[in-house]
C-alpha cells in the first residue's frame, strides 16, 4: 500500500486529465458513451480523493503522499513536487465530491457534450493540481489551468440573463470572469517572481513551498519585503476568493455558467483563492500577513454585509446564490484574517461546508431552471406543491447558509465568529448581523419563490428524477453528517492549521 | 583559406538547393511543379542531418574571424532549417491556389533562410550586414508576391522603402563605430571598448551615436516601437504564409543577431545601452498590445501582437545574462512554434474562404472544429496560459528578467500579457460563440468557385496537428529543449 500512496496524488491528477484527453477521440454523436466515460472518470477521481482523505494521518501532520520529479534544472530549479497537508486534504475531498455531483447534473447536456466534458475534466484537473502540489510554479500553473476552460464553458454553454433593463449576455460574463481572474493572477505572478528573486539573492533560488517557508523562518525575507509583497498574494488570490471590491465577476460569472460549472466554480474554484492566500501568503510571508490582516478582516466584513444585502435585492434565483457566495467567502476571509487557530480552522471548514452547500444550491436551481425555464423569483411562486423534494433540498442548503445548528454551516460559522470575537468584538457583531441578513433573504426566498399559492402554469411540473435526487440527496447528507459529527473533518484541518500557525505569535 | 571549407557545406548546399529549385521550375511542366516544394523540404531535412553531424559541439572561428561556428550558430541553424520546412509545407496549398511562379517563391524562401543562418553566424559587422540584406531582399520580394493584389503591392513597396531606409541607418551607425574603433570584428570592438572604458567612464559621442543608430536600424528590422510603423501594413498586405515567415523568421534572426552583437561586441558598454533597450522594450510591448485590442483584421491583430512579443523578447537583451539568454532563446522557440501554429491554421482557413477579418472566423468551431481548437490553443499559448508553450516561455523569461534587477519590466510584461488575453479571447469568442457569417458560409459551400474549396488539404491539417502537439509538448516538458538552449547559451556567454 505504501507504493500506492506515493503515486495516489499523481493518479488523482492523471485520471481527470486522461479522461479529458481520451474523450477528445470519442465520436461526437455517441453521447451516451461520452457521458458514461466521464462519469466513470469522475467516480474514480472521487474514490481516489476519498481514499487520500481517509488515509491522511492527522497524528503525524505535515505533507503526506509526497513525491517529486525534476522538471527544470538550474537555474530555475522547478520541481514537480506534490503532497497534501491537513488543509489541502479536505479540499481534495471537496473537489472529488463536487466533481462527481457536477458530472451527474450535466447528464442532460446535448449540445457539444463531448467538448463540454473535455473542458470540464481539464477544469477539475486544474483545481486538483492546485490543491496537491507543493511547488509555487506548479501551483500557479494549475491555478491558471483552472481559469482557462472557464471562458469557453460559460461562453458556449452558459445562459444569458435578460430582465429588459438588466442584460448580461453570457459572452459578457465569460469575458468579465476570465479577465478579472487573470488580472488577479498578474499580481500573483509578480509576487512569485519577487519571491524567486529574493531567494536567488539569498543564494539558492527556489519555488518549493517547503524550502521557502524554511527560508522564511531563517529570516531571508525582510519585514519590509513581506509587507510589500503580501498584498500581491492577498489581492491576487483574493480576486478569485471574491474579495470585495473585486468580487463583481463572481455573481455574473456564476449566473451565466451552466449548472455543473457553477457548482465547480462557486463550490471549489473560489476556494482556490483562499487556499492560495493560506499556502503562499500566510505560509511564506508571516510578518506580511500579520501586518495586512486588519485590512483583510475589514474587507471580509464588507464582503459579508455587502454580499448579504445585495442578495436581498435580487430577482434572479441564481443571483441570490451568487451574492450569498460572496457573503460566505467573506466569512472565510475573516476567519483566515483572525490568525488564531479557532478562526482559521473555522475558515477552512467553512470552505468545505460552503463548497458542498453552494454546489447543492446551484444543482437545485439548475433542476428548477431546466423545468420552468425561468429563474425569476416573482414568477416562480408555489412550485413546492409540484416539486416537494427539490424544494426540501433547496431548504437544506438555505438553512445551512443561514447557520442552522445541526448543519455544517453552523459549526464553521460559530468557529469563525468565536475567532473573530477574539480579534474584534465589533467586527464579530457585524458578521453575526450578516448571518442574520442571510436568514432574511433565504427565508424570504423560500416563502416567495417556492411556497405560497401556486400559479396554474406550474400544474405540469415534475419533481426531480432519481438521478438528480440521489445526487443532491448525497450532498445534503454530507451537510448533515458534517453538521452532526464534524470531528473526522476537524481533526484533519486542525493538524494543518496548527502547523500553519506555529510560526505566528499568538 | 580553403582548408575549412567543408565546414560551410550546409550553407553552400543551401545556396545550391535554392538555385536548383529556381532552375528546376523552368524545366518542369505545370502539373509537375508540385515536386518543387518537396524537393526543397527534402533538401532542408538533409541539411539538418548534415549540420548536426558536421558541427556538433564545434567551436571554431573561420576565415580570419568572419564567421563563428559554435553551438549558438548550430542551434539557430537548425531552428531556421526547421522553420523553412514548416513555412514551405504551410505554403504549398496557398501557393498553388493564389500565387504564380512557385519555383521563385520557394527558392526565395530558401535564400532568406540562408541569410538568417549567416546573420547568426557572423562575427563581423560587414558580413552581418550582407547577411541581413540577403534575408531582407528575400522578404521584399515575398511580401509583394501577390502580384495581382493591390494590398500586397503596397505592402511590398512600403516594406522595401522602410527596409532600405533602416539598412542605411544601420550602415551609417556601423561606419561611425568603425570610425571610432577602426575595427569591425566583434571581439576587436569589445577589446577596443573595454580599453576606452578602462580609462574614462564615458564613451565618445560618435561611438554612442553609432551604437544608437545600429540599434535603431535593428529596431526597424524587428519592428520595435518607435520603429514599428511599417509592420501592420506589411503584415496585412503580405500573403499569409509570408506574414508567418516574416513575423517568425526575420524577428528571431534579427534578435539572435542582436544578442550576439550586444553580448560579444558591445558588452563593455552595457551601462550605456541597457536602459535604452529596456525602455524600448517597455514601449514596444505596451504599444503593441494596446493597439492590438482595436484591430478587426486578424493579420493586423497578429502583427500588433507580434510587436508586443518583440517587446517581451527585447527584455531578454536588456537583462543580458546567462539566465536571461536562456529565457530569451526559450521564448524565441515557443513564440516561433506557436506563431507558426496559428498562421498555419489561419492559412488553412484562408485557403477555404479567402477572408481575413476576425468576424469571418465566426462559427468556425461548428464548421471546422479541429481548426478552431488549433487556433484557440495557439492563441491561449500566445496569451501565456499554462499547458502550452506560452506559459513556460513567459514564466522563464519573466523570472529571468526579474532576477537581473528588472522587476518593474517583468511586472509590466506580465500586465501586458494580461492585456493580450483580451484580444486573443475576442478571436476565440468569435470562433466559438458567434454564428458563421452568411457570406463565409456561401464561399465555403460553393466548392470550386473563386478558388474556394471548403476542405483543407490533409497536408496542412497534419502540419497543424504536429505544431499543436509541439505547443503542448513544450508547455508540459521543456527539459530537453532547455538543455540544447543552455548549450547554445554557453558558447556566447
Amino acid at each position: 500500500m505504501d507504493n500506492f500512496n506515493q503515486i495516489a496524488l499523481i493518479f488523482i491528477l492523471a485520471v481527470p486529465l486522461f479522461t479529458g484527453g481520451a474523450l477528445i477521440f470519442f465520436p461526437r454523436n455517441k453521447i451516451g458513451a461520452i457521458r458514461t466515460f466521464a462519469l466513470a472518470g469522475s467516480l474514480l477521481t472521487f474514490l481516489l480523493s476519498f481514499y487520500v482523505f481517509v488515509m491522511y494521518d492527522y497524528h503525524e501532520g505535515g505533507y503526506q503522499f509526497v513525491g517529486s520529479i525534476i522538471w527544470l534544472m538550474d537555474p530555475l530549479n522547478i520541481q514537480f513536487s506534490f503532497g497534501i497537508d491537513g488543509i489541502s486534504a479536505p479540499m481534495i475531498l471537496l473537489t472529488g465530491i463536487v466533481m462527481l455531483a457536477g458530472t451527474m447534473m450535466s447528464w442532460n447536456i446535448e449540445y457539444r457534450s463531448k467538448d463540454f466534458f473535455v473542458l470540464f475534466m481539464f477544469l477539475v484537473a486544474g483545481v486538483l493540481g492546485t490543491f496537491s502540489v507543493t511547488d509555487i510554479f506548479f501551483l500557479f500553473f494549475f491555478y491558471e489551468l483552472a481559469v482557462l476552460p472557464m471562458f469557453p464553458l460559460i461562453a458556449v454553454w452558459g445562459s444569458t440573463t435578460d430582465f429588459g433593463s438588466f442584460l448580461r449576455t453570457k459572452e459578457y460574463s465569460a469575458m468579465k470572469l476570465t479577465l478579472y481572474l487573470v488580472a488577479g493572477s498578474v499580481l500573483v505572478w509578480i509576487g512569485i517572481i519577487a519571491l524567486f528573486i529574493e531567494t536567488t539573492n539569498a543564494g539558492a533560488g527556489t519555488f518549493s513551498i517547503e524550502t521557502l517557508s524554511q527560508m522564511s523562518e531563517d529570516g531571508v525575507f525582510s519585514r519590509k519585503f513581506q509587507l510589500i509583497f503580501f498584498p500581491f498574494f492577498m489581492i491576487g488570490f483574493g480576486v478569485l476568493a471574491g474579495l470585495w471590491p473585486f468580487h463583481t465577476w463572481s455573481p455574473d460569472g456564476h449566473v451565466a455558467a451552466p449548472t455543473a460549472v457553477s457548482m465547480i466554480h462557486a463550490g471549489v474554484l473560489m476556494k482556490l483563492g483562499a487556499y492560495g492566500i493560506i499556502r503562499i501568503g500566510m505560509t511564506v510571508l508571516p510578518e506580511g500577513a500579520s501586518g495586512w490582516m486588519p485590512l483583510l478582516i475589514g474587507l471580509g466584513t464588507v464582503n459579508v454585509l455587502y454580499g448579504a444585502i445585495s442578495a436581498m435585492g435580487q430577482r434572479d434565483l441564481k443571483y441570490v446564490i451568487g451574492y450569498s457566495s460572496v457573503s460566505h467567502m467573506g466569512l472565510v476571509l475573516m476567519g483566515l484574517a483572525t490568525l488564531n487557530p479557532i478562526g482559521v480552522t473555522g475558515a477552512v471548514l467553512q470552505m468545505f461546508s460552503h463548497g458542498i452547500m453552494t454546489a447543492l444550491f446551484f444543482a437545485v436551481v439548475g433542476m428548477i431552471y431546466e423545468r420552468t425555464h425561468t429563474r425569476d423569483i416573482t414568477i416562480l411562486g408555489g412550485i413546492a406543491h409540484r416539486m416537494p423534494f427539490t424544494v426540501i433540498l433547496f431548504a437544506v442548503a438555505g438553512l445551512t447558509s443561514l447557520g442552522l445548528p445541526g448543519l455544517s454551516g453552523f459549526i464553521a460559522e460559530i468557529l469563525i465568529f468565536v475567532g473573530v470575537f477574539k480579534t474584534s468584538i465589533f467586527l464579530a457583531i457585524l458578521a453575526v448581523v450578516g448571518a442574520a441578513i442571510t436568514a432574511v433573504y433565504v427565508l424570504r426566498l423560500l416563502g416567495k419563490a417556492f411556497f405560497g399559492p401556486m400559479d396554474s402554469k406550474w400544474e405540469t411540473l415534475t419533481d426531480g428524477g432519481p438521478r438528480e435526487l440521489i445526487t443532491n440527496g448525497l450532498l445534503a447528507g454530507i451537510i448533515f453528517f458534517v453538521g452532526l459529527w464534524p470531528m473526522p473533518l476537524l481533526r484533519v484541518i486542525n493538524s494543518g492549521v496548527a502547523e500553519l500557525l506555529a510560526r505566528y505569535p499568538i | 583559406m580553403t582548408e575549412n571549407l567543408h565546414l560551410l557545406m550546409p550553407e553552400l548546399f543551401l545556396a545550391i538547393l535554392a538555385v536548383v529549385v529556381l532552375v528546376a521550375d523552368l524545366f518542369l511542366p505545370d502539373d509537375r511543379k508540385i515536386y518543387l516544394p518537396w524537393l526543397a523540404v527534402l533538401g532542408l531535412i538533409g541539411l539538418i542531418v548534415l549540420s548536426l553531424n558536421l558541427l556538433w559541439n564545434t567551436d571554431l572561428m573561420l576565415y580570419g574571424g568572419l564567421i563563428s561556428l559554435d553551438n549558438f550558430s548550430l542551434f539557430f541553424k537548425c531552428v531556421f532549417l526547421v522553420l523553412g520546412i514548416i513555412v514551405i509545407l504551410a505554403s504549398m496549398d496557398f501557393v498553388s491556389r493564389w500565387l504564380r511562379s512557385p519555383g521563385e517563391y520557394y527558392s526565395i524562401v530558401l535564400f532568406s533562410i540562408l541569410g538568417m543562418i549567416l546573420m547568426v553566424e557572423a562575427q563581423e559587422l560587414l558580413t552581418a550586414y550582407i547577411a541581413i540584406e540577403l534575408m531582407a531582399f528575400g522578404f521584399y520580394v515575398l511580401v509583394a508576391f501577390g502580384r495581382n493584389n493591390r494590398k500586397s503591392n503596397e505592402a511590398g513597396l512600403k516594406y522595401i522603402l522602410v527596409g532600405a531606409f533602416s539598412s542605411a541607418i544601420f550602415l551609417y551607425g556601423l561606419s561611425l563605430v568603425y570610425a571610432y574603433t577602426a575595427v569591425t570584428h566583434f571581439d576587436a570592438i569589445e577589446a577596443s571598448l573595454s580599453s576606452v572604458l578602462a580609462n574614462t567612464d564615458q564613451i565618445g559621442p560618435s561611438l554612442w551615436v553609432g551604437m544608437a543608430l545600429m540599434l535603431a536600424g535593428l529596431g526597424f528590422k524587428v519592428a520595435a516601437v518607435p520603429f514599428h510603423m511599417w509592420a501592420p501594413d506589411t503584415y496585412e498586405g503580405a500573403p499569409i504564409p509570408v506574414t508567418a515567415f516574416l513575423s517568425v523568421g526575420s524577428k528571431i534572426a534579427s534578435l539572435a543577431f542582436m544578442l550576439r552583437l550586444f553580448s560579444e561586441a558591445f558588452l563593455p558598454a552595457i551601462d550605456q545601452w541597457q536602459i535604452i533597450v529596456a525602455v524600448i522594450s517597455a514601449l514596444t510591448m505596451t504599444v503593441g498590445n494596446v493597439v492590438a485590442m482595436v484591430q478587426s483584421n486578424y493579420k493586423r491583430l497578429l502583427a500588433y501582437s507580434s510587436i508586443g512579443h518583440v517587446g517581451f523578447m527585447l527584455m531578454g537583451i536588456a537583462a543580458l545574462s546567462s539566465i536571461a539568454i536562456d529565457g530569451l532563446l526559450l521564448y524565441m522557440i515557443g513564440y516561433a512554434v506557436t506563431t507558426m501554429a496559428v498562421f498555419t491554421a489561419l492559412t488553412a482557413f484562408f485557403n477555404m474562404t479567402g477572408r481575413e477579418d476576425i468576424s469571418d472566423l465566426g462559427g468556425l468551431a461548428d464548421t471546422h472544429s479541429y481548426f478552431a481548437a488549433a487556433i484557440a490553443v495557439a492563441l491561449f499559448s500566445l496569451a501565456g496560459l499554462p499547458f502550452f508553450a506560452g506559459f513556460t516561455m513567459k514564466f522563464y523569461l519573466f523570472a529571468a528578467v526579474g532576477t537581473e534587477g528588472f522587476l518593474w519590466l517583468a511586472g509590466l510584461a506580465i500586465f501586458n500579457s494580461f492585456i493580450s488575453l483580451y484580444y486573443y479571447l475576442k478571436m476565440i469568442r468569435e470562433m466559438y460563440v458567434k454564428p458563421t457569417p452568411d457570406s463565409v458560409r456561401l464561399v465555403m459551400s460553393q466548392s470550386g468557385v473563386s478558388n474556394g474549396i471548403s476542405k483543407p488539404t490533409k497536408l496542412i491539417t497534419c502540419l497543424s496537428v504536429v505544431l499543436t502537439l509541439s505547443i503542448i509538448y513544450l508547455g508540459v516538458y521543456p527539459l530537453h529543449l532547455l538543455k540544447a538552449i543552455q548549450a547554445a547559451t554557453l558558447s556566447i556567454w
